[in-house]
């Protein structure tokens, strides 16, 4: 399961077990190794635990599902710092969307990696993708 | 209304030209229909697309398209949406498949 | 006209290039064809019936005669020497072949064009006013905010993977000539009672399988404050749109299901939280940035010529050509001693909107040389030159006569908006292009359609409705029914800023009987209206639908049941009624007897 970064592919870090939504807000467990989440879940609700999350993970069931981009832009209008991944059928080319609405980095499964190597993920790191926004 | 066992090819488009192909013997893609691989049961249909969904690579689409086969074994679409696919824009005789010449089209047998 | 600067040029470039990488990686397999096909529809490439298409973008339907060239050029080289500009305002090729495609968005960035965002569920090309900066009614030019939103939308990382797809469309004026009621956001710009200039937004219109007209979400919206509030309104969309049924992903539904008072809310308490952060640049523009945009789109330097000539007046009154194509394709312009001319694409017989490559090179020279080097798509799928001084109207003309392109049938029964339709398009259930060129040879006389007067025919494929059917005088929905093509007729439809849905009329007509049928229509009309100012859709409106139903069906006598045969049965399929004028169609027909069911 590699993490995607903006340095490339990291296989290194271990996907710790993360809480469930459900678990956080019925108070059983600690966020600090990371929360999951659905691309549907009310940002607010995660506000008041956002010192104690130590990642947020957004998954992304289908690529063709965009929820998980806003709710990321949400996340951090919120004013989340944390750590923010998006987890799941993200495809490279959609890694600079991924990093321009706030996330850190994109957990693809073994599958995926093979079919789209490190190569891919590099090369598109450094598009600007968004005239005006390149323009400021 | 008896209805005789329905005649069908697999159709697809190819994935570098664009253009209309029919799964053919030996796994081929081919343009002319007239050389499609012939099914009539649900089983043989069902085996013929399975096979055509391996071929990402080579078309894109694949689907199972009605044929009427008349006397002299020549294959025709049942549907009109198939046949102006086959043939070109019903607007345009000079563009698609129908602009290369009827002879192509017709005269092929099986 | 907008300019590329360096910005915009490095982001066409790396698109190509993105584009180029994703073809390469689609034939290498590192990319399914599921994965595929978003990317390509985002880049403009559909798959369709016979072969790829692709959608070129013509940001508000705005582009100058080099512009123009390099689209003809593009349809020689690398496609069959003619395009179809489309409902959209845009340009479409039907022939392109997939390895061929990142050279021609090499060609079309060459040029300062795209084909960004035609396709997919993301923002649309935006479209506006084909008439803006022109037009006698504009309180404000649209293309500046059509432009930014250009901007804005082209490649935003969060907006990319909506539910469904989402058109904008801007009119400065109060005739609105840019459909706002029918897109998924329309702005109409105006100014407040302190008359600070600003925005109506209007949400959730759209025709296709469930049409609605558009609702006013904002009354008054300030200028500054646009990225801010569509962002708000994109955002609420994206997190909120339905993705179990396609046929029910567009805002439009979400505003219908939940109801405009629950998401204005929503939408309001988003744009607050936006406008509370420290403006980012994703929504908001320096004062800087803005004046850039606006500089392009000052008015030409607009010479003193006069209203009226002696020429022009011999001209009108000694070639009765000349006068006709001037009282139907020029419409008056906001400065003195300029007209607007629309160039029909709409030639007896031939498929709308189609142009060949000769036939664009004749419009880019005719720009250059007399419309301030500007040239206009419009939605009705003509061409405009909006900048045309008066004087030069029969030069004009005879430019256009040349080149094949002086129809003179602006508004009129053979000005129909037709969808590719079944000849091209991968979704469509029947024919489009051959019922209008049907009806059109038909209505061929000038005299016939000059009689008839103004009349919006409009025809679709299948029930996603890109020829507008529902906002058609007369609209015409192409279905298949039991294995051949039915044709359904609405009445009644308006694409103005008195926007209306068409009344659905009845059972559908077979294609042989759709000519005869709009024979029936116009007899009626011609019998009913008051005077010959009073148009169709006037008469439609005065007497409802009922005398045209009767006429439509006449073995049953409409809708009102007092006629022959058995009470409470269906009409029955109206018996083919061909009348003697009707033959002209035959002709083109005979050499399609393969298709003729």
């Amino acid at each position: 399961m590699p993490i995607v970064t903006d340095s490339g592919f990291d296989f290194e870090t271990q996907a710790d077990a993360m809480l469930s939504l459900e678990a956080l807000l019925s108070g059983g467990g600690d966020p600090a190794s990371g929360l999951e989440v659905a691309n549907d879940t009310d940002p607010r609700d995660l506000v008041p635990h956002f010192d104690g999350i130590g990642l947020i993970a957004v998954t992304f069931p289908n690529f063709a599902d965009g929820r998980g981009f806003s709710l990321a832009r949400r996340l951090r209008a919120l004013g989340y710092e944390g750590r923010l991944r998006a987890k799941g059928h993200v495809i490279s080319d959609q890694y600079p969307m991924a990093r321009a609405c706030g996330f850190d980095e994109v957990e693809i499964d073994e599958a995926l990696a093979t079919r789209q190597p490190e190569e891919h993920w590099l090369a598109v790191t450094s598009l600007s993708g968004h005239a005006l926004r390149a323009r400021g | 209304m008896s209805k005789t066992p329905a005649l069908q090819v697999v159709t697809a488009n190819d994935l570098l030209s664009g253009d209309v192909v029919f799964l053919s013997s030996g796994g081929c893609w081919r343009r002319e229909l007239q050389h499609a691989t012939l099914v009539r049961t649900a089983g043989d249909a069902a085996f013929l697309m399975a096979q055509a969904e391996q071929h990402e690579a080579y078309v894109v689409g694949p689907y199972l398209a009605e044929v009427m086969q008349d006397d002299a074994g020549r294959l025709e679409p049942v549907h009109y949406r198939e046949r102006i696919r086959t043939l070109g824009p019903s607007n345009r005789p000079d563009l698609g498949r129908q602009a290369e010449g009827l002879a192509e089209v017709t005269h092929v047998s099986v | 006209m907008y300019r590329y600067d360096e910005f915009d040029d490095r982001f066409v470039r790396e698109r190509v290039a993105s584009f180029r990488s994703q073809v390469e990686r689609r034939l290498s397999g590192a990319l399914t064809e599921d994965e595929f096909k978003p990317l390509r529809l985002q880049n403009g490439l559909y798959l369709q019936l016979h072969a790829y298409m692709l959608r070129v973008a013509i940001p508000y339907g705005t582009l100058d005669a080099p512009q123009m060239r390099q689209l003809a050029m593009i349809a020689e080289r690398w496609d069959k020497g003619y395009g179809h500009f489309t409902t959209r305002q845009n340009i479409q090729f039907n022939w392109p072949t997939l390895q061929d495609v990142p050279a021609i968005l090499d060609a079309l960035a060459d040029v300062g064009m795209h084909a960004i965002q035609t396709s997919g569920n993301c923002i649309r090309n935006v479209t506006a006013d084909h008439f803006a900066g022109a037009a006698a009614d504009e309180i404000e030019d649209p293309r500046p905010t059509a432009e930014i939103l250009r901007q804005w939308s082209g490649g935003h990382p969060e907006f990319a993977f909506l539910p469904r797809k989402f058109k904008i469309a801007v009119t400065g004026s109060p005739n609105d000539r840019a459909v706002t009621k029918a897109h998924d956001i329309g702005l109409r710009m105006l100014r407040n009672a302190a008359g600070e200039p600003g925005y109506e937004v209007i949400v959730g219109g759209g025709l296709g399988r469930t049409p609605m007209i558009g609702k006013v979400i904002r009354e008054f919206l300030p200028k500054n404050d646009l990225l801010a509030y569509l962002e708000s309104v994109l955002r609420v969309y994206n997190l909120h749109g339905r993705r179990d049924n396609k046929y029910k992903a567009r805002i439009k539904i979400l505003v219908h299901e939940s109801k405009l008072e629950n998401i204005r809310a929503e939408v309001e308490a988003e744009f607050e939280r936006l406008m509370a952060e420290e403006a980012g640049p994703t929504h908001a523009l320096s004062a800087k940035e803005v004046a850039r945009i606006e500089a392009c789109f000052a008015p030409p330097a607009f010479d003193d010529a006069p209203d009226r000539a002696l020429d022009l007046d011999a001209a009108l009154a000694a070639d009765t050509d000349f006068r006709a194509w001037v009282k139907t394709n020029v419409t008056g312009h906001r400065q003195s001693g300029y007209r607007i001319v629309t160039v029909s694409l709409k030639l007896i017989g031939e498929a709308p909107g189609d142009a060949s490559a000769d036939q664009m090179r004749a419009l880019a020279d005719i720009a250059e040389r007399y419309s301030v080097n500007e040239l206009r798509v419009s939605h009705e799928q003509n061409i405009v030159l909006p900048h045309v001084r008066a004087v030069d109207l029969p030069e004009v003309f005879a430019c256009l006569q040349q080149a094949g392109l002086a129809t003179a049938n602006i508004g009129q029964i053979t000005d129909i908006i037709a969808c590719p339709g079944m000849d091209y398009c991968a979704l469509a259930t029947a024919r489009s292009i051959p019922v209008a060129q049907d009806i059109a040879n038909h209505f061929s006389s000038p005299a016939q359609a000059a009689e008839i007067g103004k009349l919006q025919i409009k025809i679709s494929g299948c029930i996603n409705a890109c020829g507008h059917h529902h906002v058609g005088h007369i609209g015409i929905l192409g279905l298949e029914k039991a294995g051949i093509e039915s044709y359904q007729i609405t009445l009644g439809g308006d694409a103005t800023e008195t926007t209306a849905i068409g009344e659905y009329a009845g059972p559908g007509f077979a294609y042989d009987d759709v000519v005869p049928a709009i024979q029936r229509l116009m007899d009626a009309y011609l019998a009913l209206r008051a005077n010959p100012d009073e148009i169709f859709l006037q008469v439609y409106r005065r007497l409802g639908a009922a005398p045209f139903k009767a006429a439509l069906y006449p073995a049953s006598n409409g809708s009102t049941g007092s006629g022959s045969g058995g009470s409470g049965k269906r009409p029955p399929e109206p018996k083919p009624h061909l009348i003697a004028s009707a033959q002209a169609h035959q002709a083109t027909q005979a050499q399609f007897v393969f298709y003729h069911f």
